[in-house]
């Protein structure tokens, strides 16, 4: 459920910062997520930027959407952005949108050489 | 297709908090045929994403009622249906490509019927622009 706004654990050292988000990622979830993400961009304006799902629960295409938005803001800084965590249906879901193509988006656990 | 062993029904407002009481209860009530864990989280991430749809596309945001049934058959085969009074899709097929998307803010990926797809067995949908859409899926468990 997702009536309770669970903690997201931040860090920013050496010009990385790493965001920590927990509990479930959709749609109704994703906007404080989002709101609270780009406030620790806009604050920190970092060279490397790395998202976490560690903590995740579960998550559905707007889990997609909040890492789109948030590659679209990277880029504003310049700022690669790396995908740690993520479980096997995470993953999946990365490949159908063809995630592992983009070139300033790293993902852990799936190769650039991937296509399917 | 033959009579439901077992079914329910919901009446929800589109309401986005409602989004994970949607995913629970169905899960709840599908846990009785014991789905595997891996089955269990493809029907809870494909209702997320059709709820969403309804909240987000049909409605507008503006609100509105979901009505959801789900029906579990013999040989472990379970059906849902999602259905709005919303706007309606013009072109069905558009729409579930992937990637497509009407929203302009960057913060929608497009993916929704795609997922949809991909997680369960089978999936229809049927809209008519003006009187709403229903989305029916069904996932066949092992």
């Amino acid at each position: 459920m997702t009536t309770t706004k669970e903690p997201m654990q931040v860090s920013f050292t050496d010009g990385c910062l790493t965001v920590c988000p927990a509990g479930e990622i959709d749609h109704h979830s994703a906007r404080a997520m989002r709101e609270e993400i780009d406030r620790q961009l806009f604050t920190n304006k970092p060279r490397l930027f790395v998202l976490s799902l560690s903590h995740i629960r579960f998550m559905d295409s707007s889990g997609l959407g909040l890492i789109l938005g948030r590659l679209a803001v990277c880029r504003r800084f310049h700022c690669p952005m790396r995908l740690t965590d993520a479980g096997e249906r995470m993953l999946k879901i990365f490949r159908m949108a063809g995630l592992q193509r983009m070139q300033d988006l790293q993902i852990d656990g799936l190769t650039k050489e991937e296509t399917k | 297709m033959k009579k439901a062993t077992n079914e329910i029904k919901l009446k929800l407002p589109a309401l986005s908090i409602n989004e994970g009481a949607c995913r629970a209860m169905i899960a709840a009530f599908c846990a009785q045929v014991d789905p595997n864990i891996e089955e269990l989280a493809d029907i809870k991430c494909a209702v997320s994403e059709a709820v969403t749809n309804c909240i987000v596309h049909a409605y507008g945001g503006r609100g509105g009622i979901i009505y959801i049934t789900v029906g579990i058959y013999e040989g472990r085969l379970i059906r849902i249906e999602i259905r709005d009074r919303g706007c309606g899709i013009a072109d069905v097929k558009e729409a579930m490509q992937p990637l497509f998307t009407t929203d302009s803010t960057g913060e929608r990926s497009g993916m929704g019927f795609s997922v949809m797809e991909s997680f369960m067995s089978g999936l229809r949908v049927h809209s008519t622009v003006g009187r709403g859409t229903r989305v029916s899926m069904w996932k066949q468990l092992s």
